[in-house]
């Protein structure tokens, strides 16, 4: 199925927690509310036209003055793929979490939450996964400012050149 | 009552610095430090072709039972401190050889916010072996100027 | 007679006072330098946490007290088979045998016992006190 029967089979089931397809990237992505994201993977996941039964990935992408949480989505069983994507405001970025309908969303949540800042509520564990727990900052922000120092050590490097 | 660096300068001792010097340098067991692709080639300079293990040096997989560490690849920031603690607990007289261009200088990732730019921010380093990756025949050279080095020292006298 | 063992006298001495010598003459050649966490325990680069001395799990145990008992079995039993050769000769084999066997069948009623009452499950259920 293409991404936009795709939209419209979600559309019907679902309602206004569907928003509007952009179809101009090479990616064709569906927005959804924050609020719906769960509801909207399980019909996803469950709907038997759609069957989207694996998680390909889930990131974050700070985009100015929002932020998206991007789902990729795979069904084994149909061999479609789908994008949606999830905006969230940049100050309070905060989401739930899609760990009940697929259990690999775990880590790529903590990720999303270790190199962005994005809180998904109704994670089992949502902490660091790849810096250190005592890290400051979310380093895939725009606005991020590369640390000098680290636990006492001075990364700095005078280059001459 | 140990005579490492003991004796007072006016002593001269050349056949025993001779031979302790020799018998360290022939058997430079180095802790197996692999962090990133320059682990590959570290793991290559211990392979057949370019033998490490005809100096005498055999990788360990402890820092008590070495005395040279080779750093080959990324140090992190997250890696940091367990490069100073792993270095803390070898057994003096120990060396450090950074391998490539990440330990040298944080290399090809010096950019990067959670890069070591250069393992010496923690620990000592004797001998810097350029490269990304250095061939095995670098590491080797690198190898035997650390055991030119060691045929410099003066075990026995004092602050030398 | 004594003195065939002179050779293995001075076997013992050479050993024990070569190894002697390495280790003196090591005690003086080595660095003694303690500093930082040089003596801390060793875990891969991290500070360790918590004691080393965990409980053991009783298991061992009972496997260790069963094995020293059927091993001190067949130690008894080694000089009746130096002997049993000749006993035979001597027409006494039926009791050499008799008394060997009663001797294992005492024993093997211990086995029985320790067996049925499952002390040899390695780990077939949960016993009592583990979590």
């Amino acid at each position: 199925m293409k991404t936009e029967e795709i939209h419209q089979t979600l559309t019907a089931r679902l309602g206004d927690a569907i928003g509007a397809l952009h179809a101009e990237t090479i990616d064709p992505w569906i927005e959804v509310q924050a609020t719906a994201i769960v509801d909207v993977t399980r019909a996803c996941k469950e709907d038997p036209a759609l069957r989207f039964d694996f998680l390909s990935s889930l990131c974050g992408v700070d985009a100015g003055d929002s932020m998206f949480v991007v789902y990729h989505l795979y069904s084994y069983a149909l061999r479609h793929s789908t994008v949606l994507k999830v905006k969230v405001p940049k100050d309070t970025p905060v989401t739930r979490s899609v760990t009940g309908v697929w259990r690999g969303a775990d880590w790529f949540e903590r990720e999303a939450y270790d190199l962005f800042g994005v809180r998904f509520e109704g994670h089992p564990d949502l902490r660091r996964i790849l810096l250190p727990d005592d890290w400051e900052g979310h380093p895939l922000r725009k606005e991020y400012v590369f640390p000098s120092h680290y636990g006492g050590i001075d990364n700095t490097r005078d280059y001459n050149i | 009552m140990s005579l490492y660096n003991e004796l007072p300068a006016t002593f001269v001792t050349t056949n025993v610095d001779k031979l302790m010097n020799w018998g360290r340098a022939s058997s430079l067991w180095y802790l197996l430090f692999g962090l990133a692709c320059c682990g590959i080639e570290l793991m290559q300079t211990g392979g057949p072709r370019a033998d490490l293990d005809r100096f005498g040096s055999v990788p360990r997989a402890t820092p008590r039972q070495s005395d040279l560490m080779i750093v080959a690849g990324t140090v992190t920031l997250k890696m940091a401190s367990r490069v100073k603690l792993l270095y803390d607990q070898m057994p003096h007289p120990k060396y450090v050889i950074s391998m490539g261009s990440c330990a040298n200088c944080g290399g090809l990732f010096d950019k990067g916010y959670s890069v070591l730019r250069g393992v010496d921010k923690v620990i000592p380093v004797d001998l810097y072996v350029p490269g990304c990756p250095p061939r095995p025949e670098a590491l080797t050279e690198g190898i035997l100027e650390i055991q030119d080095k060691i045929h410099r020292e003066r075990y026995l006298i004092r602050n030398s | 007679m004594l003195f065939d063992f002179a050779n293995v006298l001075v076997f013992l001495l050479l050993a024990v006072g070569f190894a002697a010598a390495i280790m003196l003459a090591g005690h003086f050649i080595r660095p003694r330098i303690v500093e930082n966490d040089k003596d801390i325990a060793y875990e891969c680069g991290e500070k360790p946490v918590g004691d080393a001395r965990v409980q053991f799990n009783f298991r061992f145990y009972l496997v260790a007290i069963v094995f020293v008992i059927f091993d001190v079995e067949v130690a008894f039993m080694f000089p009746v088979a130096a002997v049993f050769r000749s006993w035979v000769e001597q027409g006494r084999g039926a009791l050499a045998l008799a008394e060997v066997l009663i001797f294992v069948a005492i024993l093997f009623v211990g086995l029985i016992y320790v067996w049925s009452k499952g002390d040899l499950r390695w780990n077939a259920g949960r016993m009592k006190g583990e979590t």
